[in-house]
Formats: structure tokens, C-alpha cells, sequence
């Protein structure tokens, strides 16, 4: 029998994948005209792999996230507005201001946190699901990284925790070839980082990143094994960075025709839509519409973000401490 | 009143607030068969079992990154640092981590962990297991850092630090681990943020903290048999400082003196003596004296070592010469 998937399920996918292209493109275009503070990191091209995992997930499920965070977020059902008032350092922003970009969290969805240094994530997130072990809850953690962080010793001290308590964590590496300016192989001592979960005992796989199906039935076969207590699971996505490590980034270390090649050939969103209307899952109308959805809402994700106040100064030391 | 060790008041601590909330949990190497190196945790798997009593990894930023992560979770993690001067193996964990989630998430989360870390010197632990780092904790916002220096103290600022929602470095020095005191049977939570006083004086007021309180009470003991009356300040917190208990302090005595075993250069008494030159200048009649170690590394050897100790006859001297005596 032919495989098929739930229709609200891909129009929920696709609404996130295109919500998060349009985020992630207004976003470099306000930036680079000087309209936000900060740094920022685009998951443009890389949309598969947020959604096709965090599709998996429970609203209780955690995530922990990365400097290119903004993806993850929009997978895990944040909120648009939220996010965009966030990268403009106003109140009504997820962290009022005081996070930005690299930080946005919502607890209230399980997302506990973009994260500025690359390789945090995996202790954050391995002890998320130490705390779900402990209560009793079925309750999963999703770390994702990409192939810079594997490089990272919090990679190895993490899985053999995870490993040796059989902790429910799912680790997804984002393989998008570039280590901020630097190639990955030209870093790494292995061509495919599941590989790397041999040396823990624990299962490991890689699936094509910018295939939404192929993420999202290897997430689904990993986070029921992570869900059902045998211990963590190593999920490698392969992509592709579309755009520069940074917004501004003058990306001297490839060519112009390299990215395009990648972006024209193998654009996930594209790939869903291909396939999707090969299948005649869902139609050129519905998705058009939730393009346009999508840039409508980030258009006024961002008039209100621009309207809305800078906290006040009194926000200084607030919440510095609990008590 | 009964006297029991700090090490059986830390357990204490830990087994009463474990019975009083599920969430609180333990983990760190060699704590559950072993009870800890020091023993300070012996005693509690048999009670918790070895769910809520963890023996980990040698894996420094998974203890600290993963009690972050189950803080943020909800869960209130007590983890140990083995020795102090590991700490720096897990930093990035503790000072991009555990003291800043709370605020540059906008007050989203809480991060109720406990780190306790064993520092100090003990019988030739040379360089890397004899220092005392927590002068570097008080330059990191969000953080908040204790430091016992005996039992009672021990028991209820555990106690404090396991209840707060806030990040606690709880520093107990290894020698203090078999020091018995008096400690009352039951309830018992000294706040973290205030100063104590430990012993009334006119003449001069020493702060200190951590073992070197009992350095600074016996030189004080022997100083008030020659007729000068010091004052003696535990800190107990050293981030946030209490400044308000030195400067009531430094208004009857007018003369300031502070005592710890770490390093003098950047150390706690660098902070004291800077705000309370700041703010009370006008109050003081002598130059502030600050003693502690030499800017050097711990040396094994005990002659040497006894060069980077401050014993209670060398406090007595320094207050003399201060005093003019």
C-alpha cells in the first residue's frame, strides 16, 4: 500500500516551512537596512529539517535550539509576532528585549532557548529529558546542532550520559556543510556524524534534510524509540546553508554558483511541493494561499513589532534574579 | 545542644529537603556508593535510591549543563563539583548557562540548581586541588554564591540554596568537612544575602569567611585577652555582598580588615574594601588592610605552603600593626 500522510499534518508543514521562509527573508532584508541590533542567523533552506522533526513532537516535548534558532522556533509553534517584536528589542518581544535573536525561548511550548554558544544545547537538553525521566513522563528532548557543534566535547560528555541512563533525548545535527566560514570536511574525521553514534552504542542515521518526508518519517522512527525509554538516537538531516553564517556575511569562502545550484536543485520547499502535488496530497491553491499567509503575517508581525515600545529602563534589572 | 560535623549537616540538608520535594535530586561523580569523596553525601542513595541520588561521568559539563537543563525542566538538582578547581571544566555551563538563562530569557525561566564545590586547602593538594575561585563567581550577574564556615551555617544555607529559584555556588571548604559545631535539631534556613556577626568588637572590624573564619575567631579570642576587642564578620554570601552589616560595623570601629585564602589580587576583600571605600571613606581612620594569598599558585611542599596561609598569629600581628600596637 502506498505510504500517505494525514492532510492536516502537511498543511500545518508546509504553512510552518513557508512561514519560516518568509520570516527568515524579511528578516535579512530589514537587517541589512539597518533596521535591527545585533547579530543574525538564517535557516533559509534548512526548513525541512525544524519542521520534519518537531512534527514528531508534543507540545510538552522540549527542544533546545542554536544561534540559527529562528527555524526551531516556528517548527515548535512559537509565535511570529512574539519572535519578530523580540529581534527588534521591544517589550512585547518573547524576552522583552533582553534576548534577541540568538536567545528567543518559549517555555510555555517546551522551547527552552535559542542558544549563543555553539555546542551548549546538548547538556541542556539531555538534562530536560533526565527530568522527564525522573517524573515519570513520557516526555522527550529534541537537541538540535549542526556539524560545527559536532566538533564540540559537550557533544561527547552529553550522548554517553544520555547513552548510559538511557535518557529519552534525541540529538539532530543539521549537517549543512559550512562550520560558520569553514567546510565541514575540512574539520571533521567522518563523512556522516550518525556514524559517531557507534562509538556510544546508540542507534544513528541520515536522511536527505531538504526531503520533508525522509526527516519526517526518520524522526518519527527516532522519537518513538527515544519516547519508549531505550535511550537517545542520533538523527543526521543532510542541507544545505542557503544563506551566509550571518545576515551580512560577504562569503568569500564559496561562489555565488555553488549556492545557486543548491538552492535552485534542492530548495526543500520546492521538494515538498513537487511531491505533495505529484501525490495530489494537497493542491498549488492551498499552498499559494499559505504563502501569501505567511508574508502577510510577517508583514504585520513586523508593522507591530515597529510599533510597539522599548522596555522601559525600570526592565534593566528586572528579573535578574528570581528573589 | 547537640554538635554534629558539617559534612552530616550538609547531608542532613540535602535528606530534608529531599523528603520535602520530590523534584530535588543529587548527582555527581563518586556520590552514591562512594558518598562522596569527602562523605558528604554518604548515606543518602541507600535512603533515595540511585534515581534521585545519580553517580555520573567524569563529565564535568554534563553534571553542571545537564542540571541546568533539568532546572529548566523544573527540577531542582543539587550537583557536585568533586573539587572546586575543576570548576573551570564546565564553566561556559555555569556562566553563559545557568546565569543567564533566567534573564536573557525575559524571566522565563528558573534555574533552582545548587553546584557545591569543595575548595580550599588540605594536606598538600598543590596547585590544582587546593584553591579557592570564588572571586570569580562574584563577577558574574545572576549567579548567587555562598560560603559556609561552620555547621549551622553549613546546614541552613543549603537548605536556603536548595529552596531558591535562583542559581546557588555553594563553596565549602575541605577542611571544614569534619569541623563539629552546634546545630539545632530541625527546621533550620539562613538567608543567603546577609552577613553574620560572629563576635561583638570596638576596636577594629575583620571580615572573612569560609574556614578562615576560624582562623580570624581564635586570633580574635587571643586579641581580646590583650585587651583589643575586634569585631568579626562571617559573610556567608558573597554574592549578593551584604555591605549594610560591615558598614554598621565599620561605624563604631572606623577600621577595616579583611581576611580570606584565596588570593589577594581581585579577590572578595578587592570588592569590600573598594565599595566600602566608595561609600564609608568618610568613616575610617586607618588605611583598609586587606590579607590573603600571595598571587601565586598553591606549592605542595608544607614549608612553602605555609607561605600561602594566613594563621591566626599572623592576623594578630596584622591587627596590631594596624591598631599601632
Amino acid at each position: 500500500m502506498e505510504k500517505t500522510y494525514d492532510k492536516n499534518l502537511l498543511l500545518e508543514a508546509y504553512r510552518k516551512m513557508t512561514t519560516i521562509r518568509a520570516y527568515e527573508s524579511k528578516v535579512e532584508e530589514i537587517f541589512l537596512a539597518g533596521e535591527l541590533p545585533g547579530f543574525t542567523h538564517l535557516y533559509i533552506g534548512e526548513e525541512a529539517c525544524g519542521v520534519g522533526v518537531c512534527s514528531n513532537l508534543n507540545k510538552d516535548d522540549y527542544i533546545e535550539s542554536t544561534h540559527r534558532g529562528h527555524g526551531h522556533c516556528i517548527a515548535k509553534g512559537a509565535d511570529v509576532k512574539k519572535m519578530m517584536a523580540e529581534l527588534y528589542g521591544k517589550e512585547t518581544g518573547y524576552c522583552h528585549g533582553k534576548g534577541g535573536s540568538m536567545h528567543i525561548a518559549d517555555f510555555s511550548i517546551g522551547m527552552l532557548g535559542a542558544n549563543g554558544v555553539v555546542g551548549a544545547g546538548y547538556n541542556l537538553a539531555m538534562g530536560a529529558a533526565l527530568a522527564a525521566k525522573l517524573r515519570g513522563t513520557k516526555q522527550v528532548a529534541v537537541a538540535f546542532f549542526g556539524d560545527g557543534a559536532s566538533n564540540r566535547g559537550t557533544f561527547h560528555e552529553s550522548v554517553n550520559m544520555a547513552a548510559v541512563w538511557k535518557l529519552p533525548v534525541l540529538y539532530v545535527c543539521e549537517m549543512n556543510q559550512w562550520a560558520s566560514t569553514t567546510p565541514y570536511l575540512t574539520t571533521t574525521s567522518v563523512k556522516d556524524i550518525s556514524d559517531r553514534a557507534h562509538g556510544y552504542g546508540i542507534p544513528g542515521k541520515h536522511v536527505n534534510g531538504n526531503d520533508f518526508f525522509a526527516v519526517y518519517d526518520a524522526a518519527k522512527e527516532a522519537i518513538d524509540y527515544v519516547r519508549s525509554g531505550k535511550g537517545p538516537y542520533l538523527l543526521e538531516l543532510k542541507t544545505y546553508r542557503i544563506k551566509g553564517h550571518y545576515v551580512g556575511d560577504p562569503e568569500k569562502y564559496r561562489t555565488k554558483e555553488e549556492v545557486q545550484e543548491h538552492f535552485q536543485n534542492d530548495d526543500p520547499i520546492k521538494n515538498f511541493r513537487k511531491t505533495v502535488l505529484a501525490k495530489k496530497w494537497l493542491t498549488e491553491e492551498e499552498m499559494d494561499k499559505m504563502d501569501q499567509d505567511a508574508k502577510d503575517l510577517v508583514l504585520e508581525a513586523v508593522k507591530e513589532a515597529e510599533a510597539a515600545p522599548y522596555p522601559d529602563e525600570s526592565e534593566l534589572m528586572q528579573n535578574y534574579y528570581c528573589e | 545542644m547537640r554538635k554534629i560535623t558539617f559534612s552530616v549537616a550538609t547531608q542532613e540538608a540535602m535528606k530534608e529537603e529531599m523528603q520535602r520535594d520530590k523534584n530535588v535530586f543529587l548527582m555527581g561523580e563518586d556520590i552514591a556508593r562512594q558518598g562522596g569523596i569527602f562523605g558528604q553525601f554518604a548515606g543518602l542513595a541507600d535512603e533515595f535510591g540511585k534515581e534521585r541520588v545519580r553517580d555520573t561521568p567524569i563529565s564535568e559539563t554534563a553534571i553542571i549543563g545537564g542540571g541546568v537543563g533539568a532546572a529548566l525542566a523544573g527540577m531542582r538538582p543539587v550537583v557536585d563539583m568533586h573539587f572546586a578547581d575543576f570548576i573551570g571544566v564546565p564553566m561556559d555551563e555555569i556562566f553563559n548557562q545557568m546565569a543567564k538563562a533566567r534573564y536573557m530569557f525575559g524571566g522565563q525561566a528558573k534555574v533552582p540548581i545548587v553546584l557545591r564545590a569543595p575548595d580550599g586547602m588540605t594536606r598538600g593538594g598543590a596547585a590544582q586541588h587546593s584553591q579557592c575561585v570564588e572571586a570569580w563567581f562574584m563577577h558574574i550577574p545572576g549567579l548567587k554564591v555562598v560560603i559556609p564556615s561552620n555547621p549551622a551555617d553549613a546546614k541552613g544555607l543549603l537548605k536556603s540554596a536548595i529552596r531558591s529559584d535562583d542559581p546557588v555556588i555553594y563553596f565549602e571548604h575541605k577542611k571544614l568537612f569534619s569541623m563539629k559545631g552546634e546545630v539545632p535539631e530541625g527546621e533550620l534556613l539562613v538567608p543567603i544575602g546577609k552577613a553574620n556577626v560572629a563576635k561583638e568588637g570596638t576596636d577594629l572590624t575583620i571580615v572573612s569567611y569560609s574556614f578562615y573564619m576560624t582562623n580570624v575567631l581564635k586570633a580574635a579570642a587571643q586579641l581580646d585577652k590583650e585587651g583589643i576587642h575586634v569585631e568579626c564578620i562571617d559573610l556567608r554570601t558573597i554574592s549578593p555582598l551584604d555591605m549594610d552589616t560591615i558598614y554598621e560595623s565599620l561605624k563604631k570601629t572606623k577600621k577595616l580588615m579583611i581576611v580570606h585564602e584565596a588570593v589577594k589580587q581581585g579577590g572578595v576583600g578587592a570588592e569590600v574594601a573598594a565599595r566600602t571605600a566608595e561609600e564609608m571613606i568618610d568613616y575610617l581612620d586607618a588605611p583598609i588592610v586587606r590579607l590573603g594569598a600571595p598571587f601565586v599558585p598553591i606549592p605542595y611542599t608544607p614549608p612553602l605552603e605555609r607561605l600561602v596561609k594566613i594563621e591566626p598569629e599572623d592576623i594578630i600581628k596584622a591587627v596590631k600593626e594596624m591598631l599601632g600596637r
